[in-house]
């Protein structure tokens, strides 16, 4: 690897055409399609008697209304469950259009396609659905509950029991002298691309071809399942994913109703049809995901060692289950993240409900499970007065024990054992960059302030790069251009430039020469999809792997031409040379000229390459038996197991005494996804999975009322944060090579997000020395649990030292108490101006808040080590900053 | 998420569009269109026929007098926000007009839009209603001033007929020695507000309180004004002031907040926006001193 | 009901550009599939996301939220109209570039245009400014780390950009 591309902060190749509004998104082709829209149910839970659509024929522009009667054969069958598994006793998929009963709120109903959107939504508002309501089941105490069932035909509304164990836990909780057993909750979330799904179908009668795009994370996977619905070979199905919007794991279910649907209806009407996804569509009818309830029992010595641990953890899977368990299977695996437990088992129980179906999400099950995992070890610090840093550490995997054998089975049905790693080092960086050790000083600075700091920290391990497999293709042409591609599709990850990177550096060629295609079928027709982080483990090794192949044919081409040993050439910015000899050389261009035998010239350079110009042995064939005309060259990566990328996240958060509102003060990320391709485009996969991450641990849930309706299926209830939420975020790398590829290389889409909801929780929790069992937390729900704690007459629990110190507002919350005009010295704001009244101070018009602006002030003193702009936080802090005039 | 169909009116002047919205009672009016546009968008309001008032002239007054600020129909929240003449005549309307969503929305809506909406979690009501504002309103008919009092009838229910047309709104001065400051509270820095307060409070040469009083968003059907002069005594007892609103709001749950978390908050603003009026106020009194 | 169509002319990014289209047409819309301007990019279409963000007349305002016929008549600026005429990246598309500013794209065109309107009004933003600038667009990709840097850098280019002009004038 002679040039130095390879580990680089280079830019973007994506970029000049999405800065420039040339990006290609889904909805921005097919400018004279058809549009559809859908009827979906407005019930959790009902069974459909009658569909009217008279009256949506008055609609001018109205081309065709579809209900499940229209749907001939496979098309209207039930959608394929796409990861079967033992344990998924009771799998359901929906039909595309709802046949019979609908399951949840935003089903699809019937298509409509008409002239533009304007005119299908008119006609779509105008079907007439008569619907008789049945019982919904809402949430996971319902359908644990069971007085309704999601589908008739499963008890208990369980999908699938699964199991996970390694030795006797339930044993080895009892046996341990020390023992503790709670209860754990994570809300609803969802992964909200900013681009909603969308199809978009071309059927070509001539060639009995169809050409689909589509917003998609696999769109290979997309095209077997269109060929197999509308009966036509895979050979007539293209497929491709344009630019994508993002995708954070929704756009990996596959096929949607509508990617069935629309290039069906293209085909029948013979007209491009078309359909963007609309935000409210995207709330009630794409996928959620976290939403799990967690008993622990934990048993552990007196050092804070885990001995046994047994968990229950019941899972809302929604209506259906089309991606099988994975979610669920991945939770119960990762959940034992960087630690050694003693006896381990986890039991969950996937439980249907009359909601959106639960599909990956960014994290994928890994958030919930390093919830449970970290929540457990702040409990066993707690119980045993013991530092909570110091117990995580008393549990770690060393560096000495890889391959670490967790003795469980991962979600590609392989064995879970961990390929490399450094934990005590990850956790090492983490306290020292957030100041962990020194951080009771700072407490006792911020409470004497007035005040109310914490800080938290969680570990976590991620399987990253699982199979089955991804493939690569190299070509370089006669005018010396590379082109890569692999079948995998991006949605954001740089995968252009990543990938771009990775071809420059195993063929010597400038990076500028390097063209990336990704998710196009016509280009590359075996493929996966992106999930689970692992593009640049699976395609990025696919594709170094074939540019070796295409480097090794190039160097015994050119050893021909030039009359050397391929051994003793290298190849430096396109040129092949002789080593230590730069004038006997030939450039890539001459060699992918000389790689393919020609009968027919089409300009001067391919002369060379005809039969009357070469000077090949004529005893010889043209193409030497085995080999193939063209520099080109294909392979596959296909690994035995996962790697397991690794790391660990701290962060101060203040909460205000009188709101409850929560602030982050600082966040850090210490990261090892073993070697980096990119380092700038890995940090900003972080940043995106931290800011993820805070807003499923602050903002981020999908409120649905009992009777299954989402009653906050907009972005003005749907928090997704602003900047001024999202606190600055500082990283650190490690970098610990994978053993299991070529490259060295793990995955580092999902690792932001998953630790957060985690190590917010502990953050709060040593701020307010309340028990955080349930995430997300809101100020109400911070405040709620003030009030309990209150009510229950004290702190939650002990070894909270500096409580008493910064609880200002004492038993009245802050307000009814004469704490307001007369906290004297505990108050920034009032009686420091030494006017006339307590309650007029000049001080006062600078920071009538109190609480928040003094959070922004203050910020810099309590943290003398940290690199945060005191701005920035006061920018953030602004919320509830009040201004006087 | 397309809006409906409806007939669309552009008139130019105002007799134009009085005339419009008389011939046609169910017509909607489309000024800044940030709050009606998400609405049709939605399909949650399907009105027959929308005005477009963007045009008609005259109405993008701002007029700024000693008395206090003239806001026309389509004067921009940006516009009044930026307008130093008018800060320095009512604060609050600068104060509040910053927590108003985002810039971009600031940008396009409008003023009296905001007060036409009558979101009782707006801000902009709360604050005509505490300075004792009036809302100029237009028909076929002729004219009429209506006090804010009397203009937020209920949740999303301002005064208006059909065939009316707000077509300015009066926020009268700030009087000498008060103080005036604005807070709230919300989610996300730009969303709908938990639960917001303004307050003015008024004091005298001795630095006794002459007046206190509070209005609330978010904590009730309509903006809620408060006189807490008495609650909080001469020597402005804002403990007991805030001890006071909380015997007398009643918020509603919802998916952000309980009702009991509102009140509480409730109760945190009023110390604050008042502590912080007591002291604009204070700095009024010793500038005038000064002078 | 036959809605009666409206002719709309109005300036996009320079040019001048007529369109026949019901009243209820979007700008978002209208410039996206009547003008094919598919730049300005649709997220929530209910004035949250700030994904369609245009500048109207120089203010950066909702494409989703206005319809185009209320905006005959005036200017609009797209992210198709940011560069300079002879295809220079304007200091703001520059250092969304340099910065890693973007990733998936989809949010960029109203990031661009929300904070070329914020520069030429606060040329050198303090970091508060910054954030409240952006704090009307979401992001899903980026956790605004970037933005806020490429915001900040985009004013540094401006300002180096400008003094190469007063130089090349005076």
């Amino acid at each position: 690897m002679g040039t130095r591309v390879f580990g680089e902060p280079v830019r973007r190749r994506e970029d000049a055409r999405l800065l420039t509004g040339r990006g290609r998104f889904l909805d921005d082709l097919g400018r004279d399609a058809l549009a559809a829209a859908f009827v979906r149910s407005p019930h959790a839970h009902a069974r459909v008697l009658d569909i009217d659509v008279m009256d949506a024929l008055d609609v001018d522009g109205l081309v065709a209304v579809y209900t499940s009667e229209d749907l001939p054969g496979g098309v209207g069958e039930p959608l394929p469950l796409l990861i079967p598994h033992p344990a998924l006793t009771h799998g359901r998929t929906a039909y595309p259009l709802a046949r019979g009963i609908v399951r949840h709120v935003g089903e699809p109903v019937a298509m409509v396609v008409a002239r533009d959107r304007y005119l299908a939504e008119d006609a779509a508002e105008r079907v007439r659905v008569e619907y008789e309501t049945l019982p919904a089941v809402v949430g996971i105490e319902a359908a644990t509950r069971a007085e309704h069932l999601v589908h008739d035909d499963v008890p208990g509304n369980v999908g699938a029991v699964l199991v996970q164990e390694t030795g006797d836990a339930a044993a080895a909780v009892d046996a341990a002298p020390h023992r503790l057993e709670f209860r754990l909750s994570i809300e609803r979330s969802a992964s909200t691309p900013l681009e909603g799904r969308g199809v978009y179908a071309r059927w070509d009668a001539d060639d009995g071809s169809l050409r689909v795009y589509t917003s998609t994370q696999a769109s290979t996977g997309v095209r077997a399942a269109i060929a197999a619905r509308l009966g036509l070979p895979n050979g007539k199905v293209e497929v491709i994913a344009p630019d994508v919007g993002g995708g954070f794991g929704v756009k990996i279910v596959h096929p949607w109703p509508e990617e069935v649907l629309v290039p069906w209806a293209a085909r029948l009407l013979g007209r491009e049809v078309k359909w963007a996804e609309d935000r409210r569509e995207h709330f009630v009818s794409a996928a959620h995901e976290r939403g799990q309830v967690q008993d622990v029992r934990v048993g552990f010595d007196g050092e804070g060692r885990v001995l046994g641990l047994d968990v229950r953890i019941r899972h809302d899977h929604g209506a259906y289950t089309p991606y099988g368990i994975i979610v669920p299977i991945v939770t119960s695996t990762q959940l034992l993240g960087p630690y050694r437990i003693g006896a381990y088992r986890a039991e969950v129980t996937s439980l249907y409900t009359n909601t959106v179906m639960v599909t990956p999400y960014r994290g994928a099950g890994r958030p919930q499970g390093v919830f449970c995992m970290e929540r457990t070890m702040d409990r066993i610090a707690r119980h045993l007065g013991l530092d909570r840093a110091d117990v995580r550490a008393a549990n770690l995997i060393q560096p000495d024990e890889f391959p670490y054998d967790q003795g469980l089975t991962f979600q590609d049905g392989r064995p879970l054992v961990y390929d490399s790693g450094d934990y005590p080092e990850l956790l090492r960086r983490a306290r020292e960059l957030v100041g962990w050790d020194g951080f009771e000083a700072d407490r006792a600075a911020a409470a004497s302030r007035g005040r109310r700091v914490g800080v938290g920290i969680g570990i976590y391990v991620e399987g990253t790069g699982v199979g089955p497999y991804e493939g690569g293709h190299v070509e370089i042409d006669t005018a010396g251009r590379v082109h890569v591609s692999t079948g995998l599709t991006s949605q954001g990850q740089s995968h252009e430039t990543v990938f771009a990177q990775i071809a420059a550096a195993e063929l010597g060629v400038p990076l500028a020469d390097v063209r990336v295609t990704t998710g196009d079928t016509r280009r590359f027709g075996y493929a996966v999809g992106t999930f689970a982080s692992r593009a640049a483990v699976m395609s990025g090794n696919a594709i170094a792997l074939a540019c070796r192949k295409v480097r090794a044919k190039a160097l015994r081409i050119a050893g021909e031409a030039l009359e050397a040993d391929p051994g003793d050439l290298d190849i430096a910015d396109g040129v092949v040379h002789v080593k230590g000899d730069p004038s006997a050389s030939l450039p890539l261009r001459t060699v992918a000229v000389l790689s393919n035998p020609l009968r027919y010239a089409f300009d001067a350079e391919t002369a060379a390459a005809t039969q009357f110009a070469t000077g090949r042995p004529v005893t010889e064939p043209p193409v030497a038996p085995g080999d193939e005309p063209g520099l080109e060259g294909r392979d596959y990566y296909s690994p035995v197991r996962s790697t397991f990328a690794a790391g660990a996240h701290a962060a101060v958060v203040e909460v205000d005494p009188d709101t409850a509102e929560i602030a982050i003060l600082r966040y850090v990320v210490v990261h090892d996804c073993g070697r980096l391709v990119n380092p700038m485009v890995v940090e900003g996969q972080i940043h995106g999975g931290v800011a993820q991450g805070v807003g499923g641990a602050l903002y981020e849930r999908m409120v649905y009322d009992g009777s299954g309706q989402l009653l906050n299926a907009s972005f003005m209830d749907f928090l997704m944060p602003y900047a001024t939420e999202v606190p600055r975020i500082e990283t650190d790398h490690l970098e610990t090579p994978s053993p299991l590829n070529p490259l060295g290389v793990k995955g580092a889409g999902e690792a932001g997000v998953i630790p957060v909801s985690a190590v917010i929780a502990s953050a709060v929790e040593d701020a307010e020395g309340i028990r955080i069992d349930a995430m997300p937390l809101s100020p109400d729900d911070l405040f709620a649990l003030r009030r309990q704690v209150e009510s229950a007459g004290g702190v939650a629990s002990a070894g909270m030292g500096e409580r008493g110190a910064c609880d200002l507002g004492g038993g009245a919350g802050g307000v009814a108490s004469a704490g307001i005009s007369e906290r004297g010295a505990s108050d920034p704001g009032g009686g420091a101006g030494g006017v006339a009244s307590a309650g007029i101070s000049e001080r006062g018009a600078s920071n009538p808040g109190g609480g928040a602006g003094g959070v922004a002030r203050g910020a810099g003193d309590l943290q003398p080590r940290q690199r945060v702009d005191d701005n920035a936080v006061a920018a953030r802090q602004r919320r509830n900053r009040d201004t006087s005039g | 998420m397309k809006p409906p169909p409806f007939r669309y009116h552009a008139p130019r002047t105002l007799e134009e569009a009085l005339d419009v919205l008389a011939a046609d009672p169910s017509a909607k009016v489309l000024a800044g269109g940030q709050s009606l546009v998400p609405l049709l968008n939605m399909r949650l309001a399907a009105p027959s026929a929308l005005v477009d008032i963007n045009r008609v002239a005259g109405l993008d007054v701002l007029r700024v007098r000693d008395d206090g600020v003239r806001v026309g129909a389509l004067a921009r929240h940006a516009r009044v926000e930026r307008s130093a003449e008018a800060g320095a005549v009512q604060p609050l309307l600068r104060l509040a007009l910053r927590h108003v969503a985002h810039p971009v929305i600031r940008n396009r809506g409008t003023v009296v839009g905001s007060l036409a909406h009558a979101d009782p979690a707006a801000e902009l009501p709360a604050v005509l209603a505490l300075v004792g504002g009036t809302v100029e309103v237009a028909s076929a008919a002729g004219r009429r001033t209506v006090r804010a009092d009397a203009f937020f009838r209920g949740p999303l229910e301002p005064a208006l007929e059909p065939g009316d047309l707000a077509v300015s709104a009066f926020f009268p001065a700030l009087p000498p020695r008060t103080g005036a400051a604005f807070a709230e509270t919300s989610r996300r820095h730009g969303d709908y507000a938990l639960a917001g307060a303004a307050a003015t409070v008024a004091l005298d040469r001795d630095l006794r309180v002459t007046s206190a009083r509070a209005a609330y968003l978010g904590v009730a059907a309509t903006p809620l004004v408060l006189d807490l002069t008495g609650a909080a005594g001469p020597a402005g007892d804002w403990a007991a002031a805030s001890a006071h609103v909380l015997e007398r709001v009643e918020p509603e749950a919802d998916i952000h907040a309980s009702a009991d978390y509102r009140r509480h908050l409730t109760g945190v603003l009023t110390a604050r926006v008042l502590r912080a009026a007591a002291a604009g106020a204070l700095r009024d009194l010793r500038k005038a001193e000064g002078c | 009901m036959l809605e009666e169509p409206h002719d709309i002319a109005l300036t996009v990014n320079g040019v001048h550009r007529t369109a026949r289209a019901p009243a209820r047409r979007l700008l978002s819309d209208l410039l996206r599939h009547d003008l094919g301007l598919t730049g300005t990019h649709v997220g929530c279409e209910h004035g949250v996301c700030g994904c369609c963000t245009v500048l109207l007349d120089g203010d950066p305002v909702r494409s989703c939220l206005l319809f185009a016929v209320t905006a005959a008549g005036h200017e609009v600026t797209t992210v198709e109209g940011l560069a300079a005429p002879d295809g220079t990246p304007s200091p703001v598309q520059r250092a969304f570039r340099e910065c890693h500013g973007l990733q998936c794209g989809f949010c960029t065109p109203g990031f661009l245009c929300t904070v070329t309107a914020l520069l030429r009004e606060t040329p050198r933003p303090t970091e508060d400014q910054v954030l409240e600038g952006i704090s009307g667009n979401l992001c899903r990709c980026t956790g605004y780390q970037n933005i806020v840097k490429s915001v900040r850098r985009a004013a540094e280019l401006a300002a180096a950009d400008g003094a190469a002009t007063d130089e090349g004038t005076a």
